[in-house]
């Protein structure tokens, strides 16, 4: 049985597959965050010496962890179009980098509203924090570099070799609590284990199922309408259902 | 219920969080959906605009 594992490689019969993807994605995502939001709101425990305050780390964790993932598949996504001249994979990568740099503004974002009451203040310069604000701006200058050249295929070279460069920024952000003394803590969660109760570790894997479909059911639409616009003059889309009608 | 919503003194950081969230995925899929409403009308308009030649 030879499957063939190029075929959704061509952007005609992604745009159909993802189509049939984004509702369960988007359904997925809805429960999981139901479900996410009760556990980590109702069943897990007031935190020790936190008290009420840790119940951000439900949406600021999954942010996080989010917006390093989602840079390294952008970056990916881009290297792939870069060397083998794959549209598509170049399509994915624009479509990943605006919800990439949300998820990395939420991050930030939360991260001020938990550094606060905990440490005294919004925003301090310390390494971790600094360098997922570089993560931000690499997003940035992702999303304004491929913006800024007409030609869509040397804009998603010249954004390509930046998203490449700049990956070396995510390691430096998850190591950044250990390789240097910071203010933000940190892993909780190792490979050898955690010392998390059990109902915040389920919440925490929950909220970030969550926030993994949603950003699949997000990212597919958006990569959908890219398509459509870089394809406008194929006959394929032309003959589309939606646009006919 | 009030006290649910107090946490204790950190509803402040705690709903600034989650309702910052929120409100950036409900303008990202209003976004991501009006884009796709643009899209599909220009390419309707550029065959209108073929057609018409």
């Amino acid at each position: 049985m030879a499957i063939n594992w190029f075929k959704y490689s061509a952007p005609s019969a992604f745009y159909g597959l993802a189509g049939k993807l984004v509702p369960w994605f988007a359904w997925s995502s809805a429960i999981l965050f139901a479900i996410g939001l009760y556990i980590s709101f109702f069943v897990a425990p007031t935190d020790a010496t936190q008290g009420e305050a840790y119940r951000i780390m439900f949406i600021h964790v999954p942010a996080s962890i989010l917006s390093m993932f989602i840079y390294l598949i952008m970056a990916g996504y881009a290297a792939l179009g870069l060397v083998f001249n794959t549209r598509l994979s170049s399509m994915m990568a624009t479509a990943l980098a605006p919800t990439g740099a949300l998820f990395a503004f939420i991050s930030l974002w939360s991260g001020a509203m938990w550094g606060k009451p905990m440490w005294g203040a919004w925003w301090v310069w310390d390494a971790r924090l600094t360098s997922e604000l570089i993560l931000l701006f690499l997003y940035f200058g992702f999303i304004a570099l491929h913006a800024s050249i007409d030609d869509p295929r040397r804009a998603d070279r010249a954004a390509a070799l930046l998203a490449i460069v700049g990956s070396v920024n995510v390691p430096i952000i998850y190591f950044s609590v250990k390789w240097w003394n910071t203010l933000h803590q940190g892993a909780t969660i190792k490979f050898t284990g955690t010392s998390m109760h059990v109902a915040m570790q389920q919440a925490l894997w929950l909220m970030m199922l969550a926030c993994w479909c949603y950003v699949i059911a997000v990212t597919l639409t958006r990569v959908r309408s890219i398509i459509l616009e870089r394809e406008r003059n194929t006959q394929w889309v032309a003959e589309l259902e939606e646009v006919r009608s | 219920m009030s006290e649910f919503f107090a946490m204790n003194g950190y509803a402040f950081y705690i709903w600034g969080s989650y309702g910052l969230a929120l409100l950036i995925f409900i303008i990202e899929i209003a976004m991501v959906c009006h884009k796709r409403k643009i899209t599909l009308q220009q390419l309707r308009l550029l065959r209108d605009a073929g057609e018409g030649e």
